[in-house]
């Protein structure tokens, strides 16, 4: 065993970036649970942002159009959701698998001319003085810029949800639909925004995989992320703050435990891997064990006449 | 969750394999499942290349189905059973974790010929086949031990079953002949495809000091991760991969199953087959090894290439005593090479390499 092998700057850097696909998918799936909306599509959303992002930026040479595309083909995918679900009245949680089947073949298809090759790096950031400090330099100060818009978003989806108006009436739409409809909001509008934001936060989650943390594209590479993202939702209790812990807990512990390992240290391997799904969940449970707060509506579907 | 997603895609390639079939009777069918997806550019990519090789050689005569990324489980059993009821005259199930499902379903289905990729487990109707790659893997540790200049190696395998292993010992023996300074840090990632995964290991490792990445998992992205760090060097595992030529990929293993998929679907077409076991290697071409480029030095290059003509002429074998077990213990004597049969079951480490094999 050498634990002093691992660097903890190195290894708090990576675990950040290995959660930052999580924490994107998961907090735009938080919005359209709230809105009362259940769409079982990220996996399928996410691996569309992932080839739309990687093509992108291959064919324009920045990774910042790429993840705009991203986030331009996740929200593009979600509103085939929206248009099934809102005006169709189709059942959500076929419509939502059927968009992750559709999105790994979709992007299997597209990626095909794209194997192989490299992407645009994204560079990290870089603040003189800032950056080099020890340890904080690089755990603080060295990211790429999505790592921090991540945060920023989540920070910005609990002001959102929490302190604002229009996030008040969303979460009144994702409680009781009718009420809401019958104090006059606009229930299928308000959803479908949702949807397409959580659409373009599952495409740049999938971005964020082909672009910075593989970075390639192959094949059905987010390989069940969108489905952990989807359980995170749940576990978190439909809040962002708890999102955030479980996020940086399942990624974090995935690192820590492939750096555990490489260490050669006398835990039985398959403890060490399944740590990450244990822990998140027990220590979700855990802190949401008080009382459930599944919106009222979720799942369920919504027209004027009923 | 992630077993429900496979399901449903398994489901409905399995039910676009069915709406295909009907239309075939006279045709051979061949079915092939895979485990990952055929774009993962490693080891499910070079099964499907040997499809397609199947569908070139007979054309109309063959009907090839696929379903890939089918979990190794009980799932994996109805996407075969649902394929033989589809009328396929033979079916390639390529992974190892399809061993007992391959068993179980070829049970039901006397008349069905099932060939089984690297396991060991065979019945009248159910060949197995695989390939020696721990060759491949003796000319990847003697390369690795004369180019890494931390002392550290990085494996990432897979799971811990007897074809990692072999293919852990014959690359840590080769580098430790030539580096007896040689270390090796392995990582079992626990799945055979997940990018993001292979990467963060692959990262892990660099960070940990290797400057050698040795894989064995199906998708090029421990490459990507190598490439991304720099002065780090790979090799393509089960296909070239030269995609990541000439660095960080300096050589490769790559796996040819078109002739084997080929003279089977043949012998299953003449009414000749027969439940072989099949283990073939660098001298029959099952097994490649990729350009080694200009990266490596020339004279290892050079005598890299001559451990590769020596193993193809049948002069040497990786596994030649004097070799000990990790535990200390006696394996081989002075000039004894290992039998097939303790290869095909191997669940020891050699001597020098630390940590446990999770049981």
């Amino acid at each position: 065993m050498d634990l002093t092998a691992i660097s903890p700057a190195l290894l708090v850097a990576s675990l950040m970036v290995a959660a930052t696909p999580l924490l994107l998918a998961a907090i735009g799936e938080l919005v359209v649970e709230r809105a009362g909306v259940l769409n079982l599509g990220v996996e399928g959303m996410m691996i569309t942002g992932a080839i739309c992002g990687f093509a992108i930026s291959v064919e324009t040479g920045s990774p910042y159009i790429g993840l705009i595309a991203a986030a331009l083909g996740g929200a593009a995918l979600s509103l085939l959701f929206a248009l099934l679900t809102q005006f169709a009245l189709a059942n959500q949680v076929a419509s939502g698998l059927a968009l992750t089947l559709f999105g790994l073949g979709f992007s299997a298809l597209i990626g095909q001319g794209y194997v192989g090759l490299k992407p645009p790096s994204m560079g990290r950031l870089s603040i003189p003085g800032l950056s080099d400090l020890p340890f904080f330099g690089r755990v603080l100060f060295g990211h790429d810029p999505v790592l921090y818009f991540g945060l920023a978003l989540t920070l910005a989806t609990w002001i959102f949800l929490r302190f604002t108006r229009a996030g008040l009436v969303l979460r009144a739409v994702g409680e009781n639909h009718d009420a809401a409809h019958a104090l006059g909001y606009k229930v299928v509008r308000i959803r479908i925004l949702a949807i397409l934001f959580g659409g373009a936060c599952a495409g740049l989650g999938g971005a964020y995989i082909s672009l910075v943390r593989v970075p390639q594209w192959t094949e059905g590479m987010t390989a069940g992320i969108g489905w952990i993202a989807l359980a995170l939702v749940v576990f978190a209790s439909w809040k962002p703050g708890g999102l955030l812990l479980g996020a940086y807990l399942f990624g974090g512990l995935t690192v820590l435990q492939l750096n555990l390992q490489a260490a050669g240290v006398a835990i039985p391997v398959e403890y060490l891997a399944m740590s990450p799904y244990l822990i998140t969940i027990v220590v979700l449970v855990f802190l949401s064990s008080r009382r459930s707060l599944t919106p009222g509506s979720l799942g369920r579907i919504f027209h004027a006449s009923n | 969750m992630k077993l429900t997603r496979r399901m449903l895609m398994a489901a409905s390639a399995a039910a676009i394999g069915l709406a295909t079939g009907a239309t075939a009777q006279d045709k051979t069918k061949v079915g092939f499942v895979y485990v990952g997806p055929v774009g993962d550019g490693g080891w499910t990519y070079e099964h499907d290349q040997g499809r397609l090789a199947v569908e070139e050689e007979f054309g109309d005569a063959v009907e090839t189905v696929y379903v890939e990324s089918v979990p190794e489980g009980p799932d994996a059993e109805r996407v075969m059973t649902q394929m033989a009821l589809q009328g396929a005259d033979l079916i390639f199930t390529t992974s190892f974790g399809y061993m007992d499902q391959t068993i179980n379903v070829a049970a039901k289905f006397p008349d069905v010929k099932f060939e089984h990729a690297t396991g060991y487990k065979r019945a009248d109707n159910v060949s197995t086949y695989s390939a020696r790659f721990y060759e491949g893997r003796a000319i990847q540790g003697h390369i690795a031990g004369n180019m890494t200049e931390s002392n550290i190696i990085g494996y990432i395998g897979s799971y811990p079953i007897p074809e990692v292993i072999r293919g852990i010992n014959s690359a840590y023996i080769h580098a430790k002949k030539v580096n007896p300074d040689v270390e090796f840090k392995i990582i079992w990632a626990y799945t055979w495809f997940d990018p993001a995964k292979e990467a963060d290991a692959a990262k892990a490792l660099i960070e940990q000091g290797a400057d050698v990445i040795l894989q064995h998992t199906d998708s090029t992205a421990p490459q990507a991760a190598a490439q991304e760090a720099g002065n780090v060097i790979t090799f393509g595992q089960a296909s070239d991969m030269s995609e990541y030529a000439p660095m960080p990929r300096v050589s490769s293993i790559i796996d040819n199953w078109a002739p084997y998929y080929v003279a089977r679907t043949k012998a299953v077409i003449d009414g000749t087959w027969e439940s072989v076991d099949t283990w073939d290697g660098i001298s029959t071409g099952m097994v490649g090894i990729g350009e080694i480029t200009d990266a490596v030095p020339a004279e290892v290059k050079a005598e890299a290439l001559a451990m590769k003509e020596a193993i193809a002429a049948g002069e040497y074998h990786p596994f030649t005593g004097p070799l000990k077990k990790q535990d200390g213990s006696d394996w081989l004597a002075e000039g004894e090479v290992a039998d097939d049969g303790t290869l095909l079951g191997m669940n020891f480490f050699v001597e020098g390499l630390t940590g446990e094999i999770p049981q």
